[in-house]
C-alpha cells in the first residue's frame, strides 16, 4: 500500500455524493428511453444505409430531434463519466494518479460536450 | 466419509506467500467445518491457525471463505459441500497468519458511527426508555448482527477501497438510527452520507448473500439511502 494514500474524509456537511447517487438513478432511467429510441430510429426503422449527411440534415429541421440528441448526448456522457470518477475513487489508491484519473474525466466531459453542444446548436443545413 | 481439505496457509515469519495445506479426514457428514479444522489442528498439523470461540454461530469469529463463499465454520455442515472443501481467509483485510486476519479497519468504521445508544435526555426518575412493540420491528433485522465481518469482506468495494464504511458498519449505524429512543441519528447520517459513507455502495448484494445471520443487509443500506434523499 503506498504511503501517499488518500484517507477517509471528515464529514463535510456536503450532498455532492447524494446528489450524484441520485442523479445516476434519473439518468439512468432517462438513457433507457433516448438510447433504446435512438437505436430503433438509426438502426432499426432506418439501416446504416440510409444515414447520410441528408439523413441527418432532414432530422435536425426539427428543434425536437436536436433536443433530443442533445439530451442522449450529455446524459451519456456525465453518466457514464460519473460512473468512471466512482471508479478512479474505488481503484486509484495514490494521489497523484488520482489527480490524473479526474483531470482525464473533467477533459473528457468539457471536449465531448462542448464539441457536442456546437455541431447540434450551430449546425446548419446547405 | 473421507474429505479432503484444502487450507490457505501463511506464516509471516516464514512464507514470501501464501499456500495451500491439504489434509484428509474421516468425518461424519453431519460434522461442521469447524469440527473438522479443529481435528486437523488437534490430531495433523497444530501450527494451523483460526480464530473461533463459541461455536455454535453466536460470537462471529470464525468467520471465512469455504469453497469460495464467506461462512461461519461452526454453521456449515460438511455434507452440504462433498468431499472437496477449500477454506480460504476472508478477503480484503491483511491476513495476520493462515485464516486469522486483521480487523482492526473493520472495528474502526465500526466504531466511527458511534454504533451504541446515544441519549442524554433523562427519562425520568425510576423510569426506563419505552419503545413500542412497533418501533423496535423498525430496526429489528439489524440488531442480529454479530460482527463476523462475512459482509464487509465479501462486498468487492471493500476490497479495493480502502475507506469505505462497509457495510458491517453501516448495519450497526441502521440499528441505532432508526431506533425511536436514540437522538444520535444526525450524527451518524453525516457520515454516512459522505463519500465513504453509503454512497460507495453498489447494490451487489454480496453482503446479504454473506450474513450468516439472514440480514438483509442491502436493504438496510437501502434505507439509509433513502433517508438520506428524503430526510424521513
Amino acid at each position: 500500500m503506498s504511503s501517499n494514500r488518500v484517507g477517509r474524509e471528515k464529514p463535510v456537511g456536503s450532498n455532492f455524493e447524494l446528489y450524484s447517487w441520485y442523479f445516476f438513478r434519473i439518468s439512468g432511467i432517462m438513457l433507457v428511453f433516448l438510447a433504446v429510441i435512438h437505436v430503433m430510429v438509426m438502426h432499426v426503422f432506418n439501416t446504416a444505409f440510409d444515414i447520410d449527411y441528408d439523413f441527418v440534415a432532414a432530422r435536425w429541421e426539427s428543434p425536437f430531434w436536436r433536443m433530443f440528441d442533445w439530451l442522449l448526448l450529455i446524459m451519456a456522457l456525465t453518466h457514464g463519466l460519473n460512473g468512471a470518477r466512482i471508479a478512479v475513487d474505488d481503484y486509484v489508491q495514490s494521489a497523484g494518479w488520482r489527480v490524473v484519473g479526474y483531470s482525464a474525466i473533467l477533459i473528457a466531459l468539457l471536449i465531448f460536450g462542448v464539441m457536442g453542444t456546437l455541431a447540434i446548436v450551430t449546425f446548419e443545413p446547405q | 466419509m473421507e474429505v479432503q481439505f484444502r487450507i490457505e496457509r501463511f506464516n509471516p515469519d516464514q512464507d514470501t506467500r501464501p499456500w495451500f495445506g491439504e489434509y484428509t479426514l474421516e468425518v461424519e457428514p453431519t460434522d461442521r467445518v469447524l469440527d473438522a479444522l479443529n481435528e486437523i489442528k488437534w490430531k495433523q498439523d497444530g501450527t494451523l491457525t483460526f480464530r473461533r470461540s463459541c461455536a455454535h454461530g453466536v460470537c462471529g469469529s470464525d468467520a471465512m471463505r469455504i469453497n469460495g463463499r464467506n461462512r461461519l465454520a461452526c454453521k456449515e455442515l460438511i455434507r452440504d459441500y462433498g468431499d472437496k472443501i477449500t477454506i480460504e481467509p476472508m478477503l480484503g483485510y491483511r491476513v495476520i497468519k493462515d485464516l486469522v486476519v486483521d480487523m482492526e479497519d473493520f472495528f474502526d468504521s465500526y466504531r466511527t458511527l458511534q454504533p451504541y445508544l446515544v441519549n442524554d435526555e433523562n427519562p425520568g426518575a425510576g423510569r426506563e426508555r419505552l419503545q413500542s412493540p412497533e418501533d423496535r420491528e423498525v430496526f429489528d433485522d439489524t440488531t442480529k448482527c454479530i460482527m463476523c465481518g462475512a459482509c464487509t469482506t465479501a462486498c468487492p468495494i471493500t476490497w479495493t477501497n480502502k475507506d469505505f464504511l462497509g457495510p458491517a458498519a453501516i448495519v450497526n449505524a441502521h440499528r441505532f438510527i432508526y431506533d425511536s429512543r436514540d437522538k444520535g441519528a444526525n450524527e451518524r447520517l453525516e457520515v454516512l452520507n459522505s463519500k465513504s459513507g453509503v454512497w460507495r455502495c453498489r447494490t451487489i448484494f454480496n453482503c446479504t448473500e454473506a450474513c450468516p445471520r439472514g440480514i438483509e443487509v442491502t436493504r438496510a443500506i437501502e434505507q439509509v439511502k433513502r433517508t438520506l434523499l428524503t430526510g424521513e
